[in-house]
């Protein structure tokens, strides 16, 4: 990319409010029901259906606000936005326009040069379209042999959050969303999930010369559906508008679709874009007044930020930054990790052992923490099991494999198993007398002053033991043994 | 007096003494209706088969000696944009021709619950825009006093039932005078409630923030009756409003004495017709008679009502008749691709007043215009309301001719637009306030045509409102006169 280019980004992320129900009615919105499963006369629009508010779906979307600081409208209303297209029943989506939830706010992102404060301009709440399966040959609205509807989605809740043009690069868009996702996640405002269609986002891009002041001609790139397309969908435009400028052209205002699997984006026709949206007050819907006391109530029930559980556990339990950053990727996560410290578990073994070996099975199968089969406390069990030496490390992993595969408590497999620790220095004892009987040359090596031999030693003693000897104790003994 | 003449209440009365059943009023009604219906045009579908049921219901239910509703046995008349669940609802347009809502409105669940026997669906203008009926894609329906006549509209259906006595009882929806008009024009007691007092779940919309749905009857009381089961609040409709429902029966008959009725010199000074005049003259005494203070007042912004009224309810109906693409239910022409689809399926589906509205509304609200039109509309509107209220801070009441003319002739108006749009004058300035305004029999013009008058009440106070219209019938006799109705050829 050309360093006397300046990338200027803002966001529009449209996210999923984690409702049981839709926005407007009481379909039930779970993702992947088969279709037009989950609709009712008010989603699909049917002559004579009235809109309702879902209170919910508003508590969701003002604690949204709240944690992205932005400020709560004293009176909030919902508008109609008109146009035609087969996915919107009513052809129009009812959205805000003009008095939407909140205004400002900002969001502080791991930028590559350090943490940077990305501002939010408005909030607002809207409800989703349906979806479009194309058949036949061409694949798109137009060029398809036909066109089904699937109206499941139709009236689900959704926020959007439109940032100010405050970011720089891909890297920063993917730092900012990252961001985000961690502060609905934790709030329990929206799963995120960018595969189910929860988190979406448009990207207005523009280009200038550094120093320049004044911003480019932007263009505005849809339909980019996981974090990794976002950032090579920004990179591409970018690239495009500064190879216009610099062979003399000039970026077009525009919208454009982005293709995933061409790795390229191509401009809408004209006609898909070319909209008047006649936005007017919802006629249907009463205004929304918020007052002190709720905006209060619903700031009180805000759970820590993860900005802030970060440098908590940061301080409090001595993470280094990439161990407390994993940690509080989800809160689902960081929750886990407070439950096993919450049973006594010390805070860095409980981080290895989440972060590495759970996290690790978890990953392989493909599962997220919220379905593993050891729960908390049985992790922390076991972590404290191997600090207390009653058992080493390695058998610790056996059973932690038992324990994943059967979600059984640590205890109840060591005592069935057999595999405590040997710490009785009796026991021991006779052990080691055993393995240095069985293993005269490298006995009298060690006593010639060959120490390097203790670690053979030591091995064999574990051997004997089939892994259950506490380490530290045949050190001892051997050495006392030996000397 | 034959049965079909029996009020509302009558028929109650006799049903609930057994002097007959409500299977033998079942069978009166579509008597009459089979006789007049050719004549008149007023049924777009008759429900024979569920009337026989419903009737049926209620008589066992009776004869079991179980309360059967404060409704038991009624026939009622529906106007077609009020959504039965699995019968046909069309808004008299070809665009939803064969559509069969999958539920009913939150008023037909009430009525039927009340033990309303539902005789069918009647005619309108088609998506309740128009003042005569003739905007009905199928046919228009004619005046029981004059069948060369409108019966108005857009509810003429509902007030034609009720005149020719086909019906005691219909309801209809006003968005700006769709139910007091046609009562007007047909002779018979129309109602729109305040804004909110009925719910409007499943009334198919045409501006939702004017309509409202409403009784029509023969007399005061049997309207009455009918608000009274169809009012209150309805989790479905987020606008309607939560407050406890009179029984307006109650305190019908308890007086005027002391009430102080408006008249706003904006609307009485010009532009009407002198047997309406002489009518609205009459009725001041009578109400002073009655114990009523008559005092002038001022609606200044009232001359603009008009222009906001067709502006607020063009721009609300382009939004809502949007739906009708093609896509999910009603009519679909095909067309190579989609826009084609759409622009042939709203081209041949829609009826030329609707096209004509949903691009006045288009227009209000694009961009560059929405400002000048629109947004000033809402202003307008704003200003009225506070007009209203001014006003009633001196009066309980207004009163005002309902309709500028009697009922016209059957083409009369319908090559100029702007015309037919000046028979709301007096009406729509009620639904921009949002408040309720009832259309009462207040005489006849020397051809015999009904002349209605029209109050207008305070917010909520339907009772008010009932009570004054009930004072005013009991010392007068014009909702006792029918239409000497003759046999077709």
């Amino acid at each position: 990319m050309d360093k006397n280019y300046e990338i200027v980004i803002g966001l529009e992320v449209h996210v999923e409010l984690a409702t049981d129900s839709k926005i407007f009615c009481h379909c039930p919105t779970l993702f992947g029901a088969p279709p037009n499963t989950q609709v009712c006369p008010v989603c699909l629009g049917l002559p004579g259906s009235l809109p309702v508010l879902n209170r919910q779906a508003l508590v969701l979307a003002m604690r949204a606000a709240l944690a992205l600081e932005s400020t709560l409208a004293e009176h909030t209303k919902f508008d109609r936005k008109n146009y035609f297209y087969p996915d919107l029943p009513k052809a129009y989506q009812i959205s805000q326009f003009d008095q939407p939830l909140a205004l400002g706010g900002s969001v502080e992102i791991a930028a590559p040069a350090g943490p940077k404060r990305i501002a939010i301009t408005r909030v607002h709440m809207e409800e989703d379209a349906g979806k479009l399966i194309h058949q036949g040959a061409g694949g798109r609205l137009g060029t398809a042999g036909s066109s089904l509807v699937d109206y499941n989605r139709t009236g689900v809740p959704l926020i959007e959050i439109v940032s100010e043009p405050d970011l720089r690069s891909a890297d920063e868009a993917y730092a900012y969303l990252i961001a985000l996702k961690e502060i609905l996640q934790h709030t329990g405002i929206s799963d995120c999930n960018m595969e189910e269609g929860s988190l979406r986002c448009d990207a207005n891009i523009s280009v200038r010369l550094r120093g320049e002041q004044v911003l480019g001609t932007k263009a505005e790139l849809k339909n980019m559906n996981s974090f990794k397309h976002i950032r090579s969908a920004i990179e591409y435009e970018a690239r495009r508008q500064i190879r216009v400028l610099i062979e003399g052209g000039q970026v077009v205002q525009e919208s454009r679709l982005w293709d995933e699997e061409k790795d390229m984006s191509y401009p809408m026709r004209s006609k898909e874009e070319a909209h008047d949206y006649r936005y007017f007050p919802e006629p249907d819907l009463p205004v929304i007044t918020i007052t002190a006391e709720v905006r209060e109530a619903i700031r009180q029930s805000l759970p820590e930020l993860p900005q802030a559980r970060r440098q908590r556990f940061r301080q409090k339990y001595a993470l280094n930054e990439y161990n407390a950053g994993v940690l509080i990727s989800s809160r689902e996560l960081a929750d886990f990790f407070e439950s096993m410290v919450d049973c006594q578990a010390p805070a860095q073994a409980a981080c290895n052992w989440l972060t590495v070996e759970l996290l690790g099975k978890l990953n392989a199968e493909g599962r997220r923490i919220t379905q593993s089969p050891v729960s908390p406390e049985h992790l922390a069990e076991l972590v404290r099991m191997i600090e207390l030496g009653k058992i080493s490390g390695k058998i610790g992993k056996k059973v932690f494999a038992e324990m994943f595969q059967s979600g059984r408590a640590p205890e109840d497999i060591v005592a069935k198993q057999g595999l405590s620790q040997i710490s009785d220095p009796g026991v021991m004892r006779k052990m080691v007398d055993e393995v240095l009987a069985a293993h005269p040359g490298p006995t009298a090596e060690y006593r010639n002053g060959k120490t390097q031999t203790l670690g053979f030693l030591v091995g064999r003693v574990m051997q004997a033991s089939g892994g259950q000897a506490n380490p530290k104790l045949v050190n001892q003994i051997l050495k006392e043994r030996l000397g | 007096m034959d049965r079909h003449e029996y009020s509302a209440l009558e028929l109650r009365e006799g049903i609930a003494r057994r002097d007959f059943t409500a299977r033998e009023v079942c069978e009166t009604v579509f008597t009459r209706i089979r006789a007049w219906d050719p004549k008149f045009k007023i049924f777009l579908a008759s429900d024979e088969q569920g009337a026989y049921s419903a009737a049926t219901e209620v008589d066992r239910k009776l004869a079991a000696g179980e309360s059967a509703g404060p409704l038991a046995g009624l026939p009622l008349a529906l106007k077609d944009n009020l959504c039965t669940s699995g019968f046909p609802t069309t808004c008299a347009s070809r665009i939803l021709e064969g559509w069969r809502p999958p539920y009913n409105a939150t008023v037909v669940e009430r009525v039927k619950a009340a033990g309303a026997v539902l005789v069918g669906k009647v005619n309108m203008d088609e998506f309740a825009m128009g003042s005569s009926c003739e905007n009905s894609a199928f046919f228009p329906t004619r005046n029981p006093w004059n069948p060369d006549c409108v019966a108005g509209g857009s509810s003429g259906g509902s007030a034609a039932a009720v005149a020719a006595d086909l019906v005691p009882l219909a309801l209809g929806s006003d968005t700006g005078g769709s139910i007091r008009q046609p009562a007007s024009f047909c002779g018979v007691v129309g109602l729109k409630p305040t804004y909110g007092r009925v719910s409007r779940f499943g009334l198919v919309a045409f501006a939702s923030s004017l309509d409202q749905i409403g009784p029509l009857a023969r007399n005061v009381e049997d309207a009455a009756l009918l608000l009274s089961v169809i009012a209150g609040h309805d989790q479905r409709d987020a606008t309607s409003t939560d407050l406890p429902v009179p029984d307006y029966l109650l305190r019908l008959k308890e007086g005027v004495k002391g009430l102080k009725i408006g008249l706003p010199r904006e609307f009485i000074s010009a532009g009407i017709h002198p047997e309406i005049k002489t009518a609205l003259d009459t009725a001041q005494k009578v109400f002073a008679d009655a114990g009523v203070e008559l005092i002038e007042v001022a609606l200044p912004h009232a001359e603009y009502c008009l222009a906001a009224y067709y502006l607020v309810a063009t721009a609300e109906a382009s939004s809502n008749l949007a739906r009708y693409d093609g896509v999910q239910y009603g009519q679909r022409v095909s067309g190579d691709n989609l826009l084609e689809m759409y622009a042939a399926t709203r081209a041949t589906g829609f009826g030329a007043e609707v096209k004509r509205r949903i691009m006045l509304g288009t227009y209000a609200l694009s961009a560059g215009y929405y400002e000048a039109y629109y947004k000033k509309a809402l202003q307008v509107r704003t200003l009225i309301q506070r007009d209203f209220e001014q006003a009633m801070t001196k009066c309980d009441l207004i009163l005002t001719p309902t309709s500028p003319t009697t009922a016209f002739s059957l083409g009369e108006k319908t090559k100029d637009p702007l015309t037919m749009y000046l028979s709301d004058v007096f009406t729509t300035s009620a639904n921009l306030a949002g408040l309720p305004g009832v259309s009462i029999p207040g005489g006849f013009s020397s051809e015999g045509l009904p002349i209605g008058l029209q109050l207008i009440g305070k917010a909520y106070d339907e009772e008010t409102l009932l009570r004054t219209a009930y004072a005013f019938q009991s010392r007068t006799d014009w909702h006792t006169r029918r239409p000497a109705m003759e046999e077709a050829k």
